[in-house]
């Protein structure tokens, strides 16, 4: 099997198992930890299909290549944000929960800082 | 031989992805993701896309590791709590489901791709020349692609804003996170002397030779905030106010010079953008110089998160 269709394939199976613990995980952070998984599986499956198109001398096709370092860079902005939110959630409420049910619990929290 | 080191590379990510997922403790979660994103790293490598090796060890490893890290410890005492409201059985079987579906289609498109494989590679090859960069990936992002970067750029700044936001009234405009103290005699003062000096040269070096050779801001950029991480979490430096003027034109000059150049070339060229004949290499190289500390600021920042203290604490 080629490195881009094995590492492709590597790809949608990563894409699944971070789509998973992103649906069960109840702590936020896990959550974005997976979200992070997905991303780097999509990341992964662009990356074997711009080795496919190596052509030219060039050893893959540098147009995905370069949307893929911006895609990089923004999946990580985009964590830190994810992060910042959770931070202040904890500091204002002393919980993360995002269940429903929660929010008057939390409420009783917020009161007592 | 080297199909069987790609097939354990897969083997290896893949475990280390299901363990980031099952794992019990969220601190080994965050060290496991660590491991993988270096792992992805040597993927990337098989791949032959070298640029995009560097920018994956230093952010996807690196800088989202330490943030979960990080913020792990920060949340421990939440941690119980969130465990305790576990998902039931049968969602549990359902959200498998969903996800088994999800990467069998994707895996069934990766087994029907066109071949041969469309691609861009010989229009880059012709144009790479009037550019007069080497590196085929620079001249995607500053001279093909370069509203895309300059979209990116922007968005980070936009993140950092929103970021910022999320301080309480009392502390906006001081300084972010906690102030860290460390052992001055401990492990991560030594590291964070050490390695500083030789981390700087690297960033410096993978940016300079980016215009040619894989590397460029980006990744140059990343090496440098986490050379300031390192020193501002052993204590040796505090965090600015970010109410700081010089701080905030650090920040938005990288976007500003390359707008600057985008319009230059509306009024000089015809075409927002479009660089004039002979000028590509010394004006992509311009933008280059002005966004590296841009960046290299806003990642640092964006790690550092929102204001807790004010100025004085």
């Amino acid at each position: 099997m080629s490195a881009p269709t094995l590492f492709g394939l590597c790809a949608a199976l990563l894409v699944g198992v971070g789509l998973f613990g992103v649906i069960v995980h109840p702590h936020p952070l896990r959550k974005i930890l997976a979200f992070n998984v997905v991303g780097s599986g999509v990341f992964v499956l662009m990356g074997a299909i711009a080795r496919r198109g190596a052509a030219a001398g060039l050893s893959g096709d540098p147009v995905p290549q370069a949307l893929l370092i911006t895609g990089i860079v923004v999946a990580f902005a985009a964590t830190a944000l994810a992060v910042a939110l959770l931070v202040r959630l904890f500091e204002a409420t002393g919980s993360i929960t995002l269940s429903a049910d929660a929010p008057a619990q939390a409420q009783g929290d917020a009161d007592d800082l | 031989m080297i199909e069987l080191l790609n097939a354990g590379v897969a083997v290896l990510i893949l475990a280390l992805a299901i363990f980031i997922i099952l794992a019990r403790e969220l601190f080994a979660a965050g060290v496991a993701f660590v491991a993988y994103g270096l792992l992805i790293t040597l993927l990337w490598v098989q791949l032959h896309g070298a640029d995009v090796a560097l920018i994956e060890a230093a952010i996807g490893g690196g800088l989202t590791g330490a943030l979960v890290i990080g913020t792990a410890r920060r949340l421990r005492a939440s941690e119980a709590l969130a465990c305790a409201a576990r998902v039931s059985m049968p969602a549990r079987v359902i959200a498998a489901l969903v996800a088994g579906t999800v990467a069998a289609a994707l895996a069934a498109c990766v087994l029907a791709l066109p071949d041969p494989a469309p691609t861009l590679a010989p229009q880059v090859a012709v144009n790479i020349a009037p550019t007069g960069v080497g590196n085929p990936i620079t001249a995607v992002l500053l001279a093909f692609r370069a509203m895309d970067t300059l979209l990116e750029a922007i968005v980070l700044i936009f993140a950092l804003i929103a970021v910022w936001s999320l301080a309480p009234d009392s502390v906006w405009g001081g300084r972010p996170g906690p102030r860290h103290q460390a052992d001055p005699h401990g492990i991560l003062a030594y590291v964070a002397r050490i390695l500083p000096p030789i981390g700087i040269i690297i960033g410096i070096y993978i940016f300079w030779a980016g215009a040619d050779h894989p590397g460029g801001k980006f990744q140059g950029a990343t090496i440098l905030a986490a050379m300031w991480l390192l020193v501002a979490w052993a204590g040796f430096i505090d965090a600015p106010p970010i109410n700081r003027k010089w701080l905030r034109l650090v920040l938005i000059t990288g976007p500003l010079v390359f707008v600057a150049i985008g319009l230059l070339g509306a009024v000089s060229a015809g075409a927002f953008f479009a660089f004039p004949e002979g000028y590509g290499k010394p004006l992509i190289l311009a933008i280059e110089w002005a966004l590296m500390p841009s960046l290299a600021l806003t990642l640092a920042l964006l790690m550092a998160g929102a204001p807790q203290r004010t100025a004085s604490q």
